[in-house]
C-alpha cells in the first residue's frame, strides 16, 4: 500500500487534490481511497487530505500516520504544522515552492536523505500562467507523478479531464505536464549529483 | 459499473435509481452532499417525477415526508446529528403510524459540545423510535442497502433508517460498483401502499388512542419489526441474485470460526478491525469479528449462536449510554444471557477521535490476557481527565469543562492526525 499526505489550506483544492489522485489510481485499475482530515473547512485555514493506493481492497479507515509521501500545496505550512509528521527516512516529499530545500530551511533534516526523492515545483506559478488561478493543487499531481512514480501522468491527465472542462481542463493539463517534466528535470539532476559524490 | 465515486454521490445515485417521488431536504454535515446530488438530479430531469422540497428545518423535513408518504409517494430524507434529534417528534410519528420512509442518518455526533465529527450518537439516540436501523461497512453496501431499505420498507410498511459513518464514508473517494436502473428496478417493485390518504376512498391516519387499545397498537409495531428478521436475509439473498454481490444481511463474521475472541462492532470501523485481525491471526492468535448490519430489530438469535462458542466477547462502539456504559453491548449482552464468558464493553472514537490498528492491536492483546476493565475508553488521555478532575476539586467555579480541555491542550485548530 502506497500512502500519500496532502498539507494545503481552505480554497488551495487539497481534498480536490486528493480525490484526483485516487480517480487516476482507479483509471490503473488499482484500489484507491481519498478522505479529507473531515475539519472545519474555512479558506485559509491548514487542510489535509490523505491518498492511499493499493492492488487490493482498502479496509483501513484511521488518518494517514506514515505517509509514503507528502505533498505540501503552501510551504508556509512548514512554521505553523508538523507536516511531516510520521514520514519515514526516504519518503517522498514534494513542495509547492520556487525556493530549495536549504533555502526553505529543511537541509539539515533530509541531509542523508535520497535527494531525488525530494523536490520542489512552483505549482502557484504555473497554476497562473496555465490556468489564470492560483490554484496549486492540480500541477502538483504532475509532480507527483514524476516523483512517485506510482501513477502514470497520463492516469493523472485522464482524472484531470474527468474532473475539469474546456480551458479549465486543458490549462490544467498543460500545468501537470511541465510540472513533470520539471520535477523530472530535478531528479536527473538529483541522481546526477548523487553519482558524482559517490 | 465500477466508478471511483465519493460516498455521499453514490449514496445520490443509489436513491435516484429507486425512483423517490419526494425529497425533503435540509442542509446538516456530514449528509449534505447526498440531497445536493439529489437536488441537481431533480433540478436537471435525470430524477423525475420527483418533487424536490428544500424545508425550513429537519422537524419540516420528517413531517414533509410523513405528509407525502400518507399520501403515497415513495419518500426520502436524510440528515444527522443534532438534525435527528431535532426531527425526533416526527421520527416517531412516522413509525407509529407506518410510514415506510427511508432516511439515511450520516452519523456524527450530537453536543454539547458541538463536534462535526463521526461516532453513531445521533442514530442510537433513536433506537427505541419504531424504525428499522441499518449499518454500512463500506460505500458500497451504504448504496446497496439503500435499494434494500425502500424494498423492505415497503413490505413492512414501516421507515428504515440507513446509518452511514459521517465523513468517513460520506466523504471517502472509493470504488463502487453502480448497479443499472435495470437491476434496480428489477428488484424494487413499484411502491403499492398498505394505507394511503385517498380522496376517493377517504380515511383517516393518526387517530388518537386510549388505554383500551395503545398497547395493542404498541405490540403489533414491535411484531412487525420482529417480521423484519425473517425478510432481510431473503432480500439479501435475492439481492445478491440480481446484483451479484453479498450486501446487507442481519450480520456479517470474519474468520469466527474457531476464534477464542470475537470483537463486535458497527460500521466503518469493522474494516480496519478486520486489518488487525488478519495481522493477529497470522501470529496464531484465534480472534474473529462480528459485523452488525441490523441494528433494530436486534438480532438476538443470530449474534448469540455467532458469538455462543467463543470465550470472550469484545464490544467496541462508537456510542456510549452516559450512566451505564454501552449501548450496542448492553443489547449483546442481552443476546448472550445464560452463558459463561468473560464480556468487555470498549468505548472508542466518539466525536471523531481515530480508531488506529497500533490502538487495537494493543486493546485486542489485553483482551486476550482477560486484563481490560469491564468498561474501558480506548485511547482516553487520563491525565487530561484527571487535571480537570483536580481543578473541580480545588475550586468550586472552576469553569466549563470543555473550554478548559481545550486550553489544557492548547487547541489552535482542532486535527486528527
Amino acid at each position: 500500500m502506497f500512502q500519500v499526505r496532502i498539507h494545503g489550506r481552505g480554497g488551495q483544492g487539497v481534498v480536490t487534490a486528493a480525490e484526483m489522485l485516487s480517480v487516476a489510481a482507479f483509471d490503473e485499475g488499482r484500489h484507491a481511497q481519498a478522505f479529507p482530515s473531515f475539519g472545519s473547512e474555512r479558506m485559509g485555514a491548514p487542510v489535509v487530505a490523505f491518498c492511499r493506493i493499493d492492488d487490493k481492497e482498502i479496509r483501513l479507515r484511521e488518518p494517514i500516520m506514515e505517509p509514503d509521501a507528502i505533498i505540501i500545496q503552501d510551504p508556509t505550512l512548514l512554521h505553523q504544522v508538523d507536516v511531516f509528521a510520521g514520514l519515514k527516512k526516504d519518503g517522498y516529499i514534494l513542495i509547492n515552492t520556487s525556493k530549495t530545500f536549504d533555502q526553505l530551511g529543511l537541509g539539515d533534516m533530509v541531509r542523508d536523505w535520497r535527494h531525488e526523492r525530494l523536490c520542489t515545483v512552483p505549482a502557484m506559478e504555473l497554476a497562473l500562467k496555465h490556468v489564470g488561478r492560483p490554484v496549486p493543487n492540480v500541477p502538483l499531481l504532475g509532480g507527483f507523478a514524476a516523483v512517485a512514480g506510482v501513477l502514470q501522468l497520463e492516469s493523472v491527465i485522464k482524472a484531470i479531464n474527468e474532473r475539469f472542462s474546456g480551458k479549465v481542463a486543458a490549462g490544467n493539463v498543460a500545468a501537470a505536464r511541465e510540472a513533470y517534466a520539471i520535477v523530472r528535470a530535478e531528479m536527473d539532476e538529483a541522481r546526477k549529483k548523487e553519482t558524482q559524490h559517490a | 459499473m465500477l466508478k471511483q465515486t465519493e460516498g455521499s454521490r453514490a449514496v445520490a445515485e443509489a436513491v435516484a435509481m429507486c425512483r423517490p417521488e419526494v425529497i425533503c431536504a435540509y442542509p446538516i454535515s456530514p449528509q449534505t452532499h447526498i440531497v445536493e446530488a439529489l437536488g441537481e438530479m431533480v433540478k436537471d430531469g435525470t430524477l423525475s417525477p420527483c418533487e424536490f422540497i428544500n424545508v425550513e428545518s429537519e422537524f419540516a423535513a420528517m413531517s414533509v415526508a410523513i405528509g407525502s408518504s400518507a399520501a403515497g409517494a415513495r419518500s426520502y430524507t436524510a440528515t444527522a446529528s443534532q438534525g435527528l434529534l431535532f426531527m425526533a417528534e416526527a421520527v416517531y410519528n412516522a413509525s407509529g403510524l407506518g410510514l415506510p420512509i427511508v432516511m439515511t442518518v450520516a452519523n456524527r455526533a450530537i453536543g454539547a459540545p458541538i463536534n462535526i465529527w463521526n461516532d453513531h450518537s445521533d442514530a442510537l439516540s433513536q433506537r427505541d423510535s419504531g424504525w428499522l436501523q441499518l449499518f454500512a461497512e463500506t460505500n458500497q453496501e451504504a448504496l446497496d442497502l439503500h435499494i434494500q431499505a425502500f424494498r423492505l420498507a415497503e413490505e413492512l410498511s414501516l421507515p428504515v433508517m440507513v446509518c452511514m459513518d459521517g465523513f468517513i464514508l460520506t466523504h471517502a473517494y472509493e470504488r463502487v460498483d453502480m448497479p443499472t436502473q435495470a437491476q434496480v428496478d428489477a428488484y424494487l417493485p413499484k411502491y403499492v401502499p398498505r394505507q394511503m390518504l385517498d380522496p376517493g376512498e377517504p380515511v383517516s391516519i393518526g387517530a388518537m388512542v386510549g388505554p383500551e387499545a395503545f398497547m395493542e397498537v404498541r405490540y403489533l409495531a414491535h411484531a412487525k419489526q420482529m417480521e423484519a428478521l425473517e425478510l432481510i436475509p431473503s432480500y439479501a439473498a435475492e439481492f445478491k441474485s440480481v446484483f451479484g454481490r453479498d450486501s446487507g444481511g442481519l450480520t456479517h463474521t470474519y474468520r469466527t470460526e474457531d476464534a477464542e475472541t470475537i470483537i463486535v462492532a458497527m460500521g466503518s470501523v469493522l474494516g480496519t478491525i478486520k486489518d488487525v485481525i488478519d495481522e493477529m491471526r497470522e501470529e496464531g492468535h484465534k480472534i474473529g469479528v462480528l459485523g452488525i448490519t441490523l441494528f433494530r430489530p436486534f438480532p438476538l438469535a443470530r449474534v448469540r449462536e455467532s458469538l455462543q462458542g467463543a470465550k470472550r466477547v469484545v464490544v467496541l462502539e462508537k456510542s456510549m449510554a452516559v450512566g451505564l456504559g454501552g449501548i450496542l453491548s448492553t443489547n449483546v449482552r442481552m443476546a448472550l444471557s445464560g452463558l459463561h464468558m468473560h464480556g468487555y464493553t470498549v468505548i472508542a472514537g466518539l466525536g471523531g477521535r481515530a480508531i488506529t490498528k497500533k490502538s487495537l492491536h494493543g486493546l485486542f492483546r489485553q483482551a486476550e490476557q482477560d486484563a481490560l476493565e469491564p468498561l474501558t475508553f480506548l485511547d482516553l488521555d487520563w491525565n487530561m481527565v484527571n487535571k480537570q478532575l483536580e481543578r473541580e476539586k480545588a475550586h468550586r467555579r472552576s469553569g466549563p469543562v470543555a473550554e478548559n480541555l481545550l486550553r489544557d491542550v492548547g487547541v489552535v485548530a482542532a486535527r486528527n492526525y
